[in-house]
């Protein structure tokens, strides 16, 4: 059975690793439903957030698969229930007379979102959430006229402890050995 | 690997080179003697550089840069040492991209070099350019694109750490011209590792510890093995593992000459067209252990129904590759010369006699059915089974054996014995048609004390017969048989077996072979009659040179035996 799933990767800082990554998953036919990458807390270090919806056996072996590439260091994956994760949309609305405020501001308030910034004779609104509660919103906003609409990938982090900062170590440690032989 | 640093003239500390001059310098510090190449507009100040160092680099001109890489390939086959390429951008790295994936695939230990269009030229599809580092990116095991001269020996020497340790593989180096023109302070050091790169894992002594349990109390255990014996150089302690446990054992394609053939617990050949018993007897025994090897899937079939039965051992290197495809008891990750030694202790002295006669008389059966028919035919035309065993009498066993693909590489790999590892080069997880001719050249390189026969069908041969004119520059003493029925047999045995005999487009109208090979000045003949078959061998083999001989076999032949398509290793067909 599908569902989704949360793969977490750390890697090199380096050109081209991603393009290698996401090959992995064309290769296998497996859509990427959400890819962020930024900075870790480890300096150098980077993380990849990837979100595909698969079966437990297939994203076990691309996860694998992941982790065999030069210069990734590990990748962890994680159900839903085993991360707290988020995702940034962003909503433009059409300031005019038709527009009322109120019920605008009612909707806001319902959906946990706010004005993030007034542009001329737009509105920019912002929500975090997962992709069902700014999907929630976005069926909100629809009778209010959506001129854009972007969402960004989701970040995650495990609810456990993270062993990636041990493993890092051991990696460490690990090449240090073998240089030394 | 021999290194050749202490040669007084190799520039050592830090002086000031040109970048092409680097990549030359750097590949004499990782011991290379030979490169395969083809030259190029964004690559000349590598080849101009390398004119210079004549005396210590032989440069292998092919006449193709997929020739190049295949050569490549068949040497680092029967070296174990990586093998070197060069390349231009555009259609010279593109022409590269088949090797690679074919290196890939099987395992081998590469390091190509392309030449790439300058830096500022970069993204404006420009004369020759073409993205190579995203092309190559999932046939490679690592690329990097250099455009900064002083990145030069550093990349060079991970290069060539990551081709060749743990699981080897090929890796490209992408260089732009204006690097190569560049100055920098050179400085060589070898990669010794790196923390984003496990190589060799760690043995776990719990799960020697448990395989050696299972393999002791085992009352029909079966040994299945892969390259990873010869990748590893383990082929002593494999050996010693099979004699002191007493276990049948099988190979793989790519396992194939790991042990010798004539070995009394050698069973044979696994897979799609492998022996009898090996497939049949997969789906009988209690404990499997698998040394190096991968479960393709034309080793296992139908894995639904696939060794249910067994307790499942695998002896690995690459942590993907545990429960790729076989779910396994107990895997051990690690490097298989040392896992080896840590199973041969723990394992008791055992013998396996009513199993193992199992396995012969299925071998009976499968003798007289097939084996015999095709090694001594009462038919009048000349089988390819023949020729192998006479190839096999007239070598004493002891020839480099590369093949190409199709049905004569599976009769060769079948009947070929082989005394000596690293002695069967053939395309196995690729298959590409082709490989042969440039391998073979590659092989006698990496090779030349030893007999090098490529096998190819009629097909394969004309895929890349312009290396016939590397050869004949060389003048590499290799021993081409073409193996020719004028079909491409094995698509024509699928369409005859399984598509109503509709023969469509495997019919070939061929040149005449032997005038083609004599007008690239390499001597031939040709026979078709079985009582000229061993002139015809003996005469290759006497001559000095290389030689080529075509041999005119049955037309319509079919390999066996066969596990279909989809079907259980144990619904394996004898005819």
């Amino acid at each position: 059975m599908k569902k989704i799933f949360t793969i977490v990767i750390f890697t090199e800082n380096k050109i081209g690793l991603l393009n290698r990554v996401t090959s992995l998953f064309t290769q296998r036919h497996i859509n990427i439903e959400s890819l962020t990458t930024s900075e870790s807390e480890y300096d150098g270090i980077h993380r990849f957030t990837v979100v595909i919806e698969e079966t437990e056996e297939r994203t076990f072996k691309v996860v694998r698969q992941i982790e065999k590439q030069v210069e990734v260091l590990k990748a962890f994956c994680f159900t839903d229930e085993e991360t707290v994760s988020s995702e940034i949309a962003l909503y433009k609305i059409k300031l005019d007379d038709s527009v009322d405020s109120s019920s605008l501001q009612a909707v806001m308030d319902k959906h946990d979102a706010h004005v993030k910034e007034e542009v001329g004779k737009f509105l920019i609104i912002e929500k975090t959430g997962l992709k069902q509660e700014t999907h929630v919103l976005f069926e909100a906003l629809k009778p209010f006229g959506i001129q854009g609409f972007v969402r960004s990938g989701r970040v995650s982090l495990s609810k456990t402890i993270s062993t990636f900062s041990k493993h890092l170590q051991e990696l460490e440690a690990h090449s240090k050995e073998i240089i030394s032989q | 690997m021999q290194t050749l640093t202490a040669t007084k003239e190799i520039k050592k500390k830090s002086q000031i080179i040109t970048g092409a001059e680097a990549v030359i310098l750097s590949l004499l510090e990782e011991g290379t003697e030979t490169i395969f190449g083809y030259p190029g507009g964004a690559i000349m100040p590598i080849y101009d550089s390398l004119y210079g160092y004549q005396d210590r680099l032989k440069h292998v001109l092919t006449r193709h840069e997929q020739g190049a890489i295949h050569a490549a390939q068949g040497f680092a086959r029967v070296s174990n040492m990586p093998g070197v390429v060069f390349a231009t951008s555009g259609p010279g790295a593109t022409n590269l991209i088949t090797g690679l994936a074919d290196a890939k695939i099987d395992s081998t230990p590469l390091v190509c070099i392309t030449g790439q269009v300058p830096f500022s030229l970069l993204g404006t599809d420009a004369f020759q350019e073409t993205d190579v580092i995203s092309l190559s990116m999932p046939v490679t095991k690592w690329n990097y694109q250099v455009t900064k001269p002083e990145e030069i020996p550093a990349a060079i020497a991970k290069a060539f750490y990551i081709a060749s340790s743990g699981r080897p593989g090929p890796v490209l180096i992408d260089i732009t011209k204006d690097a190569q023109f560049a100055s920098l302070s050179y400085d060589y050091k070898k990669c010794q590792g790196f923390r984003s790169y496990n190589p060799s894992p760690r043995i776990d002594e719990n799960k020697v510890k448990e395989a050696a349990e299972l393999i002791n109390n085992a009352k029909r255990p079966y040994i299945l093995f892969g390259q990873g014996v010869i990748l590893s150089e383990a082929e002593k302690e494999f050996q010693a593992f099979v004699e002191k446990t007493g276990i049948p054992a099988a190979w793989t394609l790519l396992g194939l000459s790991a042990l010798p053939t004539d070995h009394p617990l050698n069973v044979g050949m696994l897979g799609m067209h492998g022996n009898y018993g090996p497939n049949k007897l997969t789906n009988q025994c209690d404990v499997l252990i698998a040394v190096g090897m991968r479960f393709d899937d034309r080793v296992t079939g139908n894995l639904a129904r696939y060794a249910k039965q067994a307790k499942v051992i695998h002896l690995e290197i690459d942590p993907a590759e545990i429960n790729k495809n076989v779910k396994t008891d107990v895997p051990i990750l690690g490097d298989a010369k040392k896992s080896l030694q840590m199973l041969i202790e723990q394992c008791h002295a055992n013998e396996h006699t009513d199993w193992l006669e199992q396995f012969e008389e299925l071998n009976d059966l499968e003798y007289k059915k097939v084996i015999q028919n095709e090694l001594n035919p009462d038919k009048e035309g000349l089988t390819m089974g023949e020729v192998i065993r006479r190839v096999n009498d007239l070598t004493d066993g002891d020839a480099v054996i590369v093949t190409d693909v199709g049905q004569h590489q599976m009769v060769a790999c079948r009947y070929a014995k082989f005394k000596k590892t690293k002695s069967n080069i053939t395309s196995g997880g690729l298959g590409t048609m082709g490989f042969c001719l440039p391998a073979a050249l590659g092989a006698k390189l990496g090779a030349p004390e030893r007999q090098v026969v490529g096998v190819i069908g009629d097909g394969g041969f004309q895929m890349t017969l312009q290396e016939l004119g590397t050869i004949f520059q060389t003048q590499a003493a290799v021993k081409i048989i073409i193996l020719n029925n004028e079909f491409l047999g094995m698509v024509r045995q699928w369409q005859q077996l399984f598509f109503d005999k509709r023969y469509s487009s495997t019919e070939l109208v061929n040149p005449d072979f032997v005038a083609v090979t004599k007008g690239f000045g390499i001597e031939a003949s040709s026979v078709a009659e079985r009582e000229n078959l061993d002139v015809g061998l003996k005469t290759m083999f006497d001559h000095q040179g290389p030689y080529l001989l075509e041999v005119k076999v049955e037309k319509e032949d079919n390999v066996f035996p066969m596990v279909p398509s989809g079907a259980s290793v144990d619904e394996i067909r004898l005819e």
